[in-house]
């Protein structure tokens, strides 16, 4: 177990540059999310660490110590692969007691650890099946303790849950978190789920196009993000985009919003969907601003209701619970309200 | 198959039965007339093993049998390995020409045996090797090569390269990863590509007979030299067992790269 710093790493593909200067520490024994849209450079940030690729510019220091020189081999790393990449003419514990065995650990050390991993994943009992003959899901379990049986410096997730359908991605979710905690193996696993990032990590990184763009404990980047970007990326967010007057945004249609005061010449404000309500007529609360907007869509979804309503020509998302909405007509003008202390400011927009 | 069937499916199992027929008869008859005491293939037939013994007796025939085997398996060891190395290199490795590269693998297979033995006997001369066993046995791997390259490929296609970066990221050594990872998956495609170039060596007639000197002749080059001289029975029996040989490895190769049909 070791902490993991990223320093200043570039990777060009091509003309396409994968990494543009990233830098990012990951704690001893932390949980990480990496996350991103598809191409912003995630996987290839976690293929940097394993040493599957190498950088062309920067360092990767793992314990403090720079493993530039170091092969994927000897760096005593745990790496998950999307599609599990099990060996497929060994069973499932030959599987699972591989690393230990390019380890020289010895028979009945391999056996007894192998034993206990395949505990920890709730495998017991399936040691001499075949990959092929495993679930789904019995196969993410026996490629995660494959990856954490020869207790690495850190553990490296690509996408561990995506092959899964949603039920069984929500069961390992926390099956995921439970086993980390009780291995405490610094882990960072790379994902395009927002959801699973905010639900899993302790800590999460933003990528965009090759740059690490925020970073952060998951509340804190999900109430306090620093772009536009993030705002939208994590979450969903409706922006506020314009020219700050004193306690005034003035939005470019000429709309007139009140803003929390500190900001000044041109500048965004967030507000997340669930912090915002939809009403026939402006509510009368201290601290409660409203604008007139829209309703152009209304969709039912069980618990909570989704209205897309057009303030200033753009739409905006509002998510409530259904009771709340369910009064509204179908579309036609209304007002949409957010309590003032929501309205995030967003530092660089 | 559909169970059962109707008259149209008898007639397609008939007409199968026919063609193998059509096939394989001159064989059966040659492999019964091997085990046929007369001499002029006369009838009713007689069970004896007498061919076999005389065969066993001529130390011609056994030296040029000794010498087939001698070949078919040296070529076998070095076409395999040589095939085996460029088949990963294809697989592995983006380098400049690999398309074409892997295009030229294809036509020595379609070229008529007569034209490369021709090019290789002039080129030997050329070159100052002349005929002999070591024209030989080069003639037979760059025969047998393309085979052992083509079929490994076939099989390395489907592997996941990313099953070698798991190994790697476990701690393995390169020589473990290819041990333990790569080569149980190619086995199937080495095994077949190997049984394909014994049997490409052991039955060549055409090659071994531009190549080879008088006194060294293969098996094939024996047998066609033996009729030209006069036919015995004899020569049936050899030819059951040069049939028998190379039936058994192309069976065993077609089984391992499932050319003949899944089992």
């Amino acid at each position: 177990m070791a902490e993991v710093s990223v320093r200043d790493v570039s990777k060009r593909f091509g003309a396409t540059a994968a990494l543009d200067g990233v830098s990012m520490d990951f704690a001893d024994g932390g949980f990480c999310a990496l996350l991103g849209p598809s191409g912003s450079g995630k996987t290839t940030l976690l293929r940097v660490i394993a040493g599957f690729v190498a950088p062309d510019a920067g360092a990767i220091l793992i314990g403090g110590r720079s493993v530039a020189r170091t092969p994927v081999e000897k760096r005593d790393i745990g790496f998950m692969f999307q599609n599990y990449a099990l060996f497929p003419n060994m069973s499932v514990a030959e599987n699972v007691g591989f690393g230990l065995r390019a380890r020289k650990v010895g028979a009945a050390a391999e056996r007894r650890r192998v034993a206990e991993a395949l505990a920890l994943v709730r495998l017991d009992g399936l040691g001499d099946r075949r990959p092929h003959a495993l679930s789904g899901g019995q196969k993410q379990r026996v490629a995660l303790a494959r990856a954490f049986v020869t207790n690495p410096q850190v553990l490296l997730l690509d996408e561990p849950l995506s092959a899964l359908d949603k039920a069984l991605r929500v069961e390992m979710q926390s099956e995921l978190k439970r086993i980390q905690r009780e291995i405490g193996i610094t882990t960072i696993f790379v994902t395009h789920d927002q959801e699973e990032a905010l639900t899993l990590a302790d800590r999460v990184g933003i990528l965009r196009e090759g740059r690490l763009i925020e970073t952060g404990a998951p509340r804190e980047v999900y109430n306090a993000p620093s772009t536009v970007f993030a705002a939208r990326f994590l979450g969903d967010a409706n922006i506020f985009e314009g020219r700050a007057e004193g306690a005034v945004l003035r939005l470019p249609d000429g709309t007139a919003v009140r803003i929390p005061p500190g900001s000044d010449g041109a500048a965004a404000f967030a507000v997340r969907p669930e912090n915002m309500r939809v009403s026939l007529a402006p509510p009368d609360a201290p601290g409660v601003d409203s604008v007139r907007g829209d309703l152009v869509q209304r969709v039912f979804a069980g618990a909570m209701t989704t209205c897309v309503v057009t303030v200033c020509g753009r739409p905006m998302k509002i998510v409530a619970p259904d009771r709340e909405v369910a009064d509204l007509p179908e579309a036609g003008p209304v007002w949409v309200s957010w309590d003032r202390a929501r309205m995030m400011a967003i530092p660089h927009p | 198959m559909r169970e059962g069937g109707g008259w149209l499916s008898r007639l397609g199992v008939a007409w199968l039965w026919a063609v193998l027929a059509f096939l394989y008869a001159p064989i059966v008859v040659m492999a019964l007339m091997s085990f046929n005491a007369s001499p002029f293939y006369q009838l009713p037939f007689a069970f004896s093993t007498r061919w076999y013994a005389d065969l066993w007796a001529n130390a011609e025939i056994r030296a040029a049998a000794l010498r087939s085997l001698v070949i078919a398996a040296t070529t076998t060891a070095i076409a395999t390995a040589l095939g085996c190395a460029a088949a990963l290199a294809l697989f592995r490795y983006a380098f400049r020409g690999k398309a074409l590269l892997q295009a030229l693998l294809f036509p020595p297979i379609a070229i008529p045996w007569l034209i490369t033995g021709t090019a290789m006997l002039i080129f030997f001369f050329g070159v100052g090797l002349g005929r002999g066993a070591p024209a030989v046995l080069i003639g037979h791997v760059a025969l047998a090569l393309p085979y052992v390259v083509i079929v490994v490929n076939a099989r390395l296609a489907s592997f996941d390269p990313t099953l070698e970066e798991a190994a790697r990221s476990l701690g393995a050594s390169p020589w473990m990863v290819a041990r333990r990872v790569t080569l149980p998956w190619m086995a199937p495609g080495v095994v077949a590509g190997a049984l394909f170039a014994f049997a490409v060596s052991f039955d060549q007639f055409v090659v071994s007979y531009f190549l080879a000197r008088p006194g060294d002749a293969t098996l094939p080059v024996l047998i066609y030299t033996s009729i030209r001289k006069g036919f015995t029975p004899e020569i049936n029996a050899v030819s059951t067992i040069v049939i028998g040989v190379s039936m058994a490895a192309l069976l065993a190769a077609a089984r391992f790269s499932n050319f003949g049909g899944r089992r």
